[in-house]
């Protein structure tokens, strides 16, 4: 099958130092691929290049077979290429209905319109509460952001994401800070998606990481030294020094 | 379609009008009947407050901060006060033609403005309306600089009301035209427009990842809040007719920056009480003595901002659960 | 060739007052735009310790500054300090209500004129070379301006001091962690700023004048300072106020009816072609 997300060559220089050089990625439609290595691999480097908040030094940055290389980051969440933020990038003053139909409302096209007033638009109200009840946020839709608990917002993370319908979805560390029980929860949530979504993960969480993905993409240093099905990952030597042997010790 | 459980008219119905607001709207209607001598001020009261509507919707909406809101003010009265000294008087025309303008200023000097961050937009502005200042001091011939525009002649309003000397057609014009400007920002930032800006005064990062153009959108805003100012400006010269350099001065931008915190940046509500307030003040202590009114502007300014970020309007919306608090006491 | 001195001189005294302020805008990226009203305290103080004290020139100058630093202190300690964290819009907001006190307080205390200044009998004068008349008062100000800079630039990059500085805005947190007391270089820096201003408040008297009106009248021309001689930057902050001083000084001359619309448009222009000013952000390089 064509890969959905595909990089070739693409590198990043902060001055003399490539946070990502020459990295060949490819995500295949419907993949639950992941994408691992120890801090400082360069992997959310490589997630803003994909976005387009970085521009890159090199290469080009394909989806859908189109180069997106030059496009900025709202034309690409137009085009279906979207991600969740490791930290969460909230709008901590609205309520969760509002925040969430902001997103529906500029992936209808609606962004623009200043007549109607936001409530007047049923459709996209509609389509922002079915998504929060979709995950389990319905009952907190008036409640201001700011006001909820940590794990809450983390799913409010993921609910702007999913209003903007992605056929690609980059989950930067979605569990990042949420407690073990609570993680658990929302990588279901996450696992119940459906398969014309396609997802590239960033995940420390080893546990989650193979339980999770289906295709494994290993980073070092900024660029790429291996990817393989999750089985093969595991028992790559290569890795295994690198990477996963730290995180056993540990 | 799945079945909703919960109730989701608090966002259908947030547009809806309010009784307060309807009551807040016949306080004007009402004051025309009890201060009758006072119209000429009251008619300031209404023009600074859309004015000072303009600068909420760029800054209180959208975060743009400006130093130099004035310019656009400045422009809009300096061409309406222009176009009626040569023979267009009609009041509504020159309200057009000052919005035009002031429009498209907004629009080219919204690239030079937006492109930086906060400091540097601070800079800009200022600079922009320092050189449309001097500009318009140096060019006299034209401006009439120091000494002010004269000989601006109003034709009547709509070919029927005459500017008259009490002040009455002009207080009611100022009215008018700031309840349908009002009308307008009130839908436009209740749509989904208004929404994003919000949104990206809220978490700008956050923005272009669902789909936003950041850019386009401040720039339209930065453009509506100039043709907002011009608009008011215009009204001024229209109802005064005259038009003096200060129109364009840093202390009206900065002025009309204390009155927006004053009332509460990001509510239109807030702007209008927060011009009301402060004009109503100035009036009395100026009255008293200008040094001093200066002087506790200044220090309300530094209270405000650190003690009561929030406002008037904040105080206001504090009040529910100030009351339900001594009740549960 | 008279103007390029001037020029140079009221360069001098943009400098002077300008460099607190690249300071607390540049490194502690604080939007003081009452900076300007530093300057004006010592220029009024420099004019009460000169008339209703008699005391000389000489003496009156640094007693000024001092009493601006003394001002500068108390401030920071009381109010600024307050809002180091906060958006820059607060930080103007709150200083632009510091300027309105300070100008009406102005106001009240000395009245709307200019203040006369009368400088001693061995600062006044000029020599007169062929073609050339240097004003005293000129050179005078070019030699202080200049050795200000450099025990500034001296101080910034050679002592202990400047190394606590350069740490404590680079990274107040780990600063903090190294032993450094930060909010005491803070409370000195702002203090040395202060001082400055007030110095050269006091020195421009007889070029820029003194009235309540001096901290929004030369606002803009601190901020140019700043904007084109990178924040921070001690050098760059010398040239950008040579570099105004001279513009000003010569279009004034020249094109008397274009008059500051130049000034203006220069800033604008530079914060959009190089918003990290000419000479880049960074102390002491």
């Amino acid at each position: 099958m064509a890969p959905v997300l595909q990089t070739r060559n693409l590198t990043k220089r902060f001055g003399g130092f490539a946070a990502c050089s020459d990295v060949s990625l490819s995500v295949e439609q419907g993949a639950r691929h992941a994408l691992i290595g120890p801090n400082g691999a360069g992997k959310t480097t490589l997630i803003n290049l994909l976005t387009g908040f970085l521009e890159p030094s090199a290469g080009e940055v394909l989806l859908k077979g189109e180069t997106v290389t030059r496009l900025g980051q709202h034309q690409r969440v137009k085009r279906g290429l979207v991600r969740t933020f490791q930290i969460n990038q909230l709008f901590a003053e609205m309520t969760v209905l509002e925040s969430v139909t902001l997103s529906v409302c500029e992936r209808l096209g609606l962004g623009w319109s200043w007549w109607k007033p936001v409530g007047s638009h049923g459709a996209a109200v509609d389509e922002a509460a079915e998504l929060l009840d979709t995950l389990r946020l319905l009952d907190v839709a008036h409640e201001k952001t700011r006001n909820l608990a940590y794990g809450k917002q983390r799913l409010i993370e993921i609910a702007l994401a999913l209003a903007s319908k992605p056929q690609v979805l980059l989950l930067d560390e979605p569990a990042a800070g949420v407690p073990t029980g609570e993680s658990r929860e929302l990588f279901e949530t996450i696992g119940r998606l459906p398969r014309d979504v396609t997802i590239l993960l960033i995940e420390h969480d080893m546990n989650l990481v193979f339980r999770f993905a289906e295709r494994i993409t290993v980073m070092v240093g900024g660029a790429m030294l291996t990817e393989d099905v999750p089985e093969a990952i595991a028992n790559d030597r290569r890795v295994k020094e690198v990477y996963l042997g730290e995180a056993l010790d540990g | 379609m799945a079945k909703i459980s919960i109730d989701l008219s608090p966002l259908q119905k947030a547009s809806a009008w309010k009784p307060a607001e309807v009551v807040f709207w016949l306080l004007p209607v009402i004051a025309f009947f009890l201060f009758p001598k006072s119209l000429a001020l009251l008619s300031q009261i209404a023009i600074t407050a859309l004015f000072a509507l303009s600068l909420d919707l760029i800054l209180g909406y959208a975060g743009i901060i400006s130093l130099g809101h004035a310019a656009f003010f400045g422009l809009g009265a300096y061409a309406a006060g222009l176009l009626a000294k040569y023979g267009w008087g009609d009041p509504l025309l020159g309200l057009a033609g000052a919005a035009v303008l002031a429009t498209a200023a907004g629009f080219i000097s919204s690239f030079l403005v937006l492109r930086g961050s906060d400091l540097t937009r601070l800079m800009v502005t200022l600079g922009v309306s320092m050189m449309l200042y001097e500009a318009a001091n140096k060019a006299t011939d034209f401006t009439g600089g120091v000494d002010g525009l004269q000989g601006v002649e109003m034709k009547p309003l709509l070919g029927e009301f005459t500017f008259d000397l009490y002040g009455k057609t002009a207080y009611w014009y100022s009215l008018i035209v700031l309840f349908l400007m009002f009308w307008l920002a009130r839908r436009l930032v209740q749509s989904p427009f208004g929404h994003s800006l919000r949104g990206i005064k809220q978490n700008v990062k956050r923005m272009p990842a669902i789909g936003t153009p950041v850019h386009g959108r401040l720039v339209a805003v930065y453009t509506i809040g100039a043709g907002y100012a011009g608009v008011a400006g215009a009204l001024l010269t229209q109802t005064t007719q005259f038009v003096s350099l200060d129109v364009m001065s840093f202390s009206r931008s900065a002025e009309l920056l204390l009155i927006l915190v004053l009332g509460g940046t990001g509510s239109l509500y807030g702007a209008l009480i927060g011009t009301a307030v402060f004009m109503a003040a100035q009036h009395y202590l100026s009255g008293i003595n200008p040094q001093y009114w200066q002087f506790w502007l200044g220090a309300a300014l530094v209270l405000i901002v650190l003690f009561a970020r929030d406002g008037i309007m904040g105080f206001l919306n504090r009040l529910p659960a100030l009351a339900a608090k001594k009740r549960g006491d | 060739m008279t103007i390029v001195f001037d020029g140079l001189a009221s360069g001098m005294l943009l400098f002077l007052i300008s460099v607190g302020l690249s300071v607390t805008l540049g490194l502690m990226n604080f939007v003081n735009l009452a900076h300007g009203a530093f300057a004006m305290l010592g220029g009024y103080a420099c004019v009460v310790f000169l008339s209703r004290f008699g005391l000389p020139f000489l003496l009156a100058a640094p007693l000024a500054a001092v009493v601006a630093a003394i001002a500068g202190v108390v401030l920071e300690r009381t109010l600024y300090r307050r809002l180091y964290a906060s958006s820059h819009l607060d930080q103007v907001l709150f200083s632009i209500g510091l300027i309105f006190m300070a100008i009406s307080s102005a106001h009240y205390l000395f009245g709307a004129q200019q203040q006369p200044i009368f400088l001693p009998d061995f600062l006044r004068g000029q020599i007169n070379l062929p073609g050339l008349d240097i004003g005293i008062y000129r050179l005078f100000l070019i030699a202080v301006g200049l050795s200000l800079a450099y025990g500034l630039q001296w101080m910034v990059s050679k002592t202990s001091f400047g190394a606590k500085l350069r740490a404590a805005v680079d990274n107040p947190r780990a600063a903090r962690g190294l032993g450094i007391n930060v909010d005491r270089i803070f409370t000195l820096t702002f203090a040395l700023g202060s001082a400055l201003a007030g110095l050269g408040g006091a020195l421009g008297i007889e070029m820029l004048g003194l009235d309540p009106a001096f901290p929004v009248k030369y606002i803009v021309y601190f901020l140019i300072v700043v904007a084109v001689g990178g924040s921070g930057n001690i050098k760059g902050s010398l040239m950008a106020s040579l570099m105004l001083g001279l513009f000003d000084v010569i279009g004034k001359y020249y094109l008397p009816q274009v008059g500051a619309f130049v000034i203006y448009a220069v800033m604008v222009v530079m914060l959009i072609l190089k918003p990290q000013g000419l000479f880049g952000r960074m102390a002491a390089k």
